[in-house]
């Protein structure tokens, strides 16, 4: 350290200029150099398996002719696909239904531990956030067996008042029996970002909001939620993401709910199912670039409406 | 963060609200069935499992460690090697990502080099492509260089992380001042030993929250495995106890004893995760509130 105060104040002020200027020149280097190993995995494993998969999507490949060219017809055929539409509009109804619940939940949680300070609300606080530990594929495999008439506790709880047991993997209620694995598995790491966010907050805003006379409510909606209200949409746009991508929970519920979920039941699934069971892979990229469509549409229609393009990015 | 919360509760006396944690303790319960259901049922042998009795309390058999002995030592110990699989595939993962990530959110944030405001927009603009999306044309990428059905199928693609470089290069930007870098360099310090040295332990919240992140998120990857591999002694736990819940369930009779170990097995492949978080809980913390996410 003291060599190194010794080294500066040695160094005269011409030296200094010329270091300054070489680290001007050696900054565009030093930038990529660290930007660049990065950069390497981005080009391999983003933009050349995006444009691959555009060019793939383009062919078709018959069992009479081999693979040619057909421009879009693959994507017409998406579109005009009922397999493709009924996932498409599935997944678009589920993240419509099941994003605000997840985040309603979530913002709650985190406004009562941001107000309640025991020990106990701390250890809600761990507890609640205990399933984003939890591979949503594990996840999905512990409440099958909840939902299962065969070992579930839902026969005995039911029965208990002499009513059936509602069948959570059955085609009316599967739409409910995934609703709730998904809030189950998100709402608690929701509520964690929202409570960091939260934390984050000066406290004396609080103070001053009360002196004016603010209650709880009026200070929970007035001062803490506007201002968590970048975490709260960053939160959103990436829930979208996920949940227009569904495919984890039903692909492994799929086996218990036999009959309710198909392999086309989301466009992830039918995507999945057609490349890699039926090997049309020339298929299987239009569905997954349709879908990338879908939600870039969906997410920029949710920024736009928010209005709050810039909050985040 | 924790100052923050000391001061509040200097500021004013604790607060109970009573009703609020009534709630709080039905959400509690609500978050923790599925684990009792787990714990409870992975001490159960199949007749227990199948017999009606309560499925949410224990019978009198309480038998882990004999179910546990069942699931090593099953198909030749497959289990402990999906274990073993899903360890290697998040810690390779995780620390590849972490590494290229807090290197590129660095470097974003510190540099002015050619062409970064492009660079970074289209790394941003890559956070909205769905992950999924690129497995298909990965898939036959890695068939034609024959790297399907290894380990590098798998880790190779996890090493990407947008979200892990827009998250370092916020926090980088705030936390780094340039003064601090500039002083460093004056002082003779090359740059690669300026970011050792200097910016890396300013950064540390951060590059823990994205190492566990990125881990988290390899351990946990189903889909990307799934398509990848064929070779069930390459699978990841999530992977294996999938293959399992489908032979389970396909052929329901011949083989009750598979559901036991399932249930057991999501027991035990949830242990190593629920440590990791909750031990280091005190450095992720922080650098969520930069606003960390999946």
């Amino acid at each position: 350290m003291t060599s190194l105060t010794e080294k500066r104040a040695a160094r005269t002020q011409p030296e200094t200029r010329k270091i300054r200027g070489k680290v001007h020149l050696r900054e565009h280097l030093m930038g990529w150099l660290f930007v660049g190993p990065f950069g390497v995995v981005f080009l391999a494993f983003l933009i050349a398996p995006l444009a691959y998969a555009l060019y793939l999507s383009l062919f078709q490949k018959k069992l009479i002719g081999g693979t040619s060219f057909v421009l879009f017809d693959n994507y017409v055929k998406a579109f005009t696909d009922p397999s493709f539409l009924s996932g498409a509009w599935f997944v678009i109804r589920f993240s419509l239904v099941s994003i605000p619940v997840q985040i309603i939940i979530a913002l709650a949680m985190a406004l009562i531990l941001d107000s309640v300070t025991t020990l106990f609300a701390r250890f809600s606080r761990l507890m609640i956030f205990l399933p984003y530990a939890i591979p949503t594929v594990i996840g999905a495999v512990m409440w099958g067996f909840l939902y299962s008439r065969g070992f579930g506790p839902l026969t005995d709880i039911f029965g208990l008042f002499g009513a059936t047991a509602p069948d959570f993997l059955g085609s009316d209620l599967i739409f409910y029996g995934l609703l709730n694995v998904v809030t189950w598995q998100w709402a608690g790491y929701y509520m964690i970002i929202l409570y960091a966010a939260l934390q984050g907050v000066d406290p004396t805003l609080y103070e001053a909001a009360r002196m004016d006379g603010a209650g709880r409510w009026q200070i929970a909606t007035r001062i803490k939620i506007p201002l968590i209200a970048p975490a709260l949409i960053l939160i959103l746009v990436f829930s979208l993401i996920g949940t227009l991508q569904f495919f984890n929970e039903p692909q492994i519920l799929r086996y218990l709910a036999a009959g309710t979920i198909g392999s086309d039941f989301t466009p992830n699934m039918y995507a999945y199912q057609q490349a890699f069971s039926l090997a049309n892979f020339n298929y299987g990229s239009a569905i997954s670039f349709a879908l990338g469509g879908i939600v870039f549409i969906c997410v920029y229609a949710f920024l736009f409406f928010t209005r709050k393009r810039r909050s985040f990015l | 963060m924790a100052d923050h919360t000391s001061v509040r509760a200097g500021a004013r006396r604790p607060q109970r609200y009573l009703p609020m944690q009534i709630l709080l303790g039905f959400l509690v319960i609500y978050f923790l069935v599925p684990f009792w259901w787990v714990i409870v049922n992975s001490s159960k042998d199949a007749p227990g499992l199948f017999g009606g009795g309560n499925t949410l309390w224990f019978t009198d058999q309480i038998d882990y460690l004999g179910n546990l002995r069942q699931l090593f030592t099953y198909d030749g110990g497959i289990y402990l090697r999906w274990i073993l699989n899903s360890t290697l595939y998040a810690i390779a993962g995780g620390v590849g990502a972490t590494v290229l990530a807090v290197m590129a959110g660095y470097g974003f944030a510190k540099y002015r080099f050619a062409a970064r405001r492009f660079s970074f927009a289209v790394v941003l603009g890559a956070l909205m492509v769905p992950a999924t999306a690129l497995v298909i044309p990965t898939f036959i990428m890695f068939s034609r260089l024959g790297l399907t059905n290894t380990v590098w199928a798998v880790i190779l693609p996890s090493l990407l992380n947008p979200f892990g470089v827009y998250l370092m290069h916020v926090y980088a930007r705030d936390a780094v001042p340039d003064e601090l870098l500039d002083a460093a360099r004056v002082d003779g310090a090359g740059e690669v030993r300026t970011f050792i040295q200097i910016a890396l332990p300013l950064m540390r919240p951060a590059v823990v929250t994205v190492l566990l992140l990125s881990a988290v998120a390899s351990w946990n990857n189903y889909f990307l495995p799934l398509a990848m591999l064929s070779d069930n002694r390459l699978f990841p736990v999530t992977v294996g106890l999938g293959l399992w819940q489908g032979i389970a369930s396909a052929n329901n009779a011949g083989t009750t004893s598979l559901w036991s170990l399932i249930i057991l097995g999501s027991l035990v492949s949830v242990i190593p995760l629920i440590i990791a978080f909750f031990s280091l809980q005190r450095h992720w913390r922080g650098g969520l509130s930069v606003g960390g996410l999946r």
